[in-house]
């Protein structure tokens, strides 16, 4: 890459660095890896990942994003892009609402921020999935964020990294959301054709047509430790083979042992890893 | 007609009587001097079927499509596509009967026609997992697609499942994986694909072997992300008759509500009272549809087609910009 770091980091540094955030009810949790009770600070300054058993916790987009970008250096693109309702789909509650309720809780207006950033000085493209929004469901508007991102990658040779976490198409513009796997795998397609590099980051969750999509089609696939990937949820495989699921099954280690995921890294190495990655591709 | 008898969906109950009727009258011996009434029971019963199916619920189109003598793939390879000659295997893992590829002629075109199987008897059924496909199924579609490409053949694809097989070892051997190469390498494969919604669209599963130049539907046929009855339990927290009813309705999933999406280009008319009535006026449809499908394609160069395929896929969704700030 030609781009000029702004300035160079330690992965020493990303520990330190995430924002204080206001700690919600309480100020200690019990961790559901290892039960061990901590303190939210705690949690905060160790990436949310728990010191004593590793329990990688979900992230929202912008603490991802801050975790792996060289500080201020993010800039998102597309943030208005948003979808609309062309089913006028109805269930229990109007999706509107449900759109409007999602947008309150997480501050963003969709379940994928996409932008330029650098990771330890190289220029890339990112793609990262907020599973507060609507479980990080796929509908219109994130396959046109992604496709864009794709296609925005490929124009400019940049190393593209999306980090999946969901659980799969949005429900409430069905078979427009199904065609939203096609679009960003088609968009891929385009990226591979010229050269172009892709970085699939998974974490907990992803499933679904996310999985069946984009997430899959990596040139490299990396997956932190434990997370849930696969393509049904473990309930709907459990109740179609009524039999119980095996110890792991479905997560990151299972998958790489069956030659589904290049590396399993920890949260703390993800982003030493994409940039020593950037670096063998040549980007 | 009648190969339907015996297996009448709910809806169609008054019809089921006329039927019976008319079959009682023709199993007589004097069956002849009944003809007039005969005829006008058919006349009746004909009323009655365009009527129930001018006015069908999503949920009962659903049922229409699952019809357990509803033609499959493999009928309609019977049916019109000559001298085929089926390929087995993704020379990887096995033979996924769930998927048939195989080399045929259909009218003037030598084709690779690829298309979910669920099969006819229980035996069948239980083999082809009720038309629920592995991976291997969509690795051996793929594999063969290639070869297609290599020899410049045209894909036609028939798409007839609930949803690709959720079972371990279909996660063990990367059902997410299989399909999503699928789609990333159909989206670039340089030669024409022609793609029918024959019955069940389900979710992944079915785009697995969608992703084609021209998607159509048979009109009773429904397309999805996902079945009523999973949208069900997951939005109304349980599936029955009523919530998957509205789940169905909810998911604009009929061949007309696809079509005006866009996600269809065309819908494929049924006989009257849907395929299983007349499979062989079913497939004399289908097979012209096809033909007039593959006269329009093939006349494009590889090049362009993978170009409008593209564009044909990247602008679906509806996406909105919002005023600066959002
Ligand atoms: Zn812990």
């Amino acid at each position: 890459m030609s781009s000029t770091p702004p300035r160079s980091w330690t992965d020493d540094d990303v520990q330190t660095a995430t924002r204080k955030k206001p700690v919600p009810e309480g100020l200690w949790l019990q961790c559901p890896g290892c039960s061990a009770i901590l303190f939210k600070r705690t949690l905060e300054n160790s990436l949310s990942v728990c010191p004593e058993c590793r329990h990688h916790y979900r992230i929202s987009a912008d603490d991802r994003i801050e975790q792996l970008c060289d500080p201020g250096t993010f800039v998102e693109f597309d943030s208005d892009v948003v979808g609309g309702d062309p089913l006028h789909f109805e269930d229990v509650k109007k999706y509107p609402d449900r759109l409007q309720a999602a947008r309150k809780k997480t501050g963003t207006n969709e379940a994928v921020k996409t932008g330029t950033g650098f990771v330890k000085g190289r220029k890339v493209i990112f793609a990262v999935m907020d599973f507060r929004f609507l479980g990080g469901s796929m509908g219109s508007a994130v396959g046109e964020k992604i496709a864009r991102a794709t296609e925005a990658a490929a124009a400019e040779d940049l190393p593209l990294i999306v980090v999946s976490s969901s659980g799969g198409a949005r429900m409430m513009e069905s078979g427009l959301s199904l065609m939203q796997m096609a679009k960003t795998s088609a968009a891929l397609a385009r990226l591979d054709d010229v050269g172009g590099l892709f970085i699939s980051v998974l974490t907990d969750p992803t499933t679904g047509g996310v999985t069946a999509s984009f997430a899959m089609l990596g040139d490299f696939i990396l997956a932190e430790p434990q997370a849930l990937i696969g393509f049904a949820g473990p309930r709907v495989i459990k109740q179609t083979i009524r039999q119980d699921l095996p110890e792991g099954f479905q997560r990151s280690e299972f998958l790489q042992t069956r030659g589904f995921v290049d590396r399993v890294v920890d949260r703390k190495d993800l982003r030493s890893e994409i940039s020593s990655i950037i670096d063998y591709a040549g980007k | 007609m009648g190969t339907s008898a015996g297996i009448a969906l709910p809806f169609e109950a008054p019809v089921a009587d006329l039927e019976d009727q008319i079959r009682q009258l023709e199993a007589r011996p004097d069956a002849a001097d009944w003809q007039s009434d005969i005829d006008t029971l058919t006349a009746s019963r004909d009323a009655m079927l365009a009527k129930l199916y001018g006015n069908l619920e999503p949920w009962d189109m659903v049922k229409v499509a699952r019809h357990p003598n509803r033609p499959q793939t493999a009928d309609y390879i019977n049916a019109f596509c000559r001298d085929f000659r089926e390929l087995h295997g993704d020379r990887r893992y096995g033979d996924d009967p769930a998927i048939i590829t195989g080399l045929g002629r259909i009218g003037p075109y030598k084709v690779l026609v690829v298309g979910h199987q669920k099969g006819r008897t229980t035996e069948e059924r239980i083999k082809c997992h009720f038309g629920c496909a592995h991976p291997e199924g969509y690795r051996k579609a793929l594999a063969k697609m290639k070869l297609a490409a290599k020899y410049g053949l045209p894909v036609v694809t028939l798409i007839d499942t609930p949803g690709a097989y959720p079972g371990i070892g279909p996660e063990e051997r990367g059902q997410a994986e299989a399909i999503a190469v699928n789609l990333l390498e159909m989206s670039r494969l340089a030669t024409p694909i022609v793609s029918v919604v024959i019955g069940e669209g389900g979710s992944g599963g079915a785009l697995g072997i969608g992703v084609a130049d021209r998607v159509d539907m048979m009109q009773y046929a429904w397309y999805s992300v996902i079945s009523p009855e999973g949208c069900a339990a997951i939005l109304w927290k349980e599936a029955n008759e009523e919530t998957n009813s509205n789940a169905a309705k909810s998911l604009k999933l009929t061949a007309a509500d696809n079509l005006e999406l866009g996600i269809v280009d065309g819908v494929v008319e049924e006989p009257l009272g849907g395929a299983h009535r007349d499979p062989a006026l079913a497939a004399s449809k289908l097979e012209r549809h096809i033909i007039d499908r593959l006269e329009s394609v093939t006349r494009l160069n590889p090049k362009t087609l993978v170009e409008q395929r593209y564009e044909r896929f990247r602008r679906l969704g509806e996406v909105h910009e919002l005023a600066s700030g959002g």
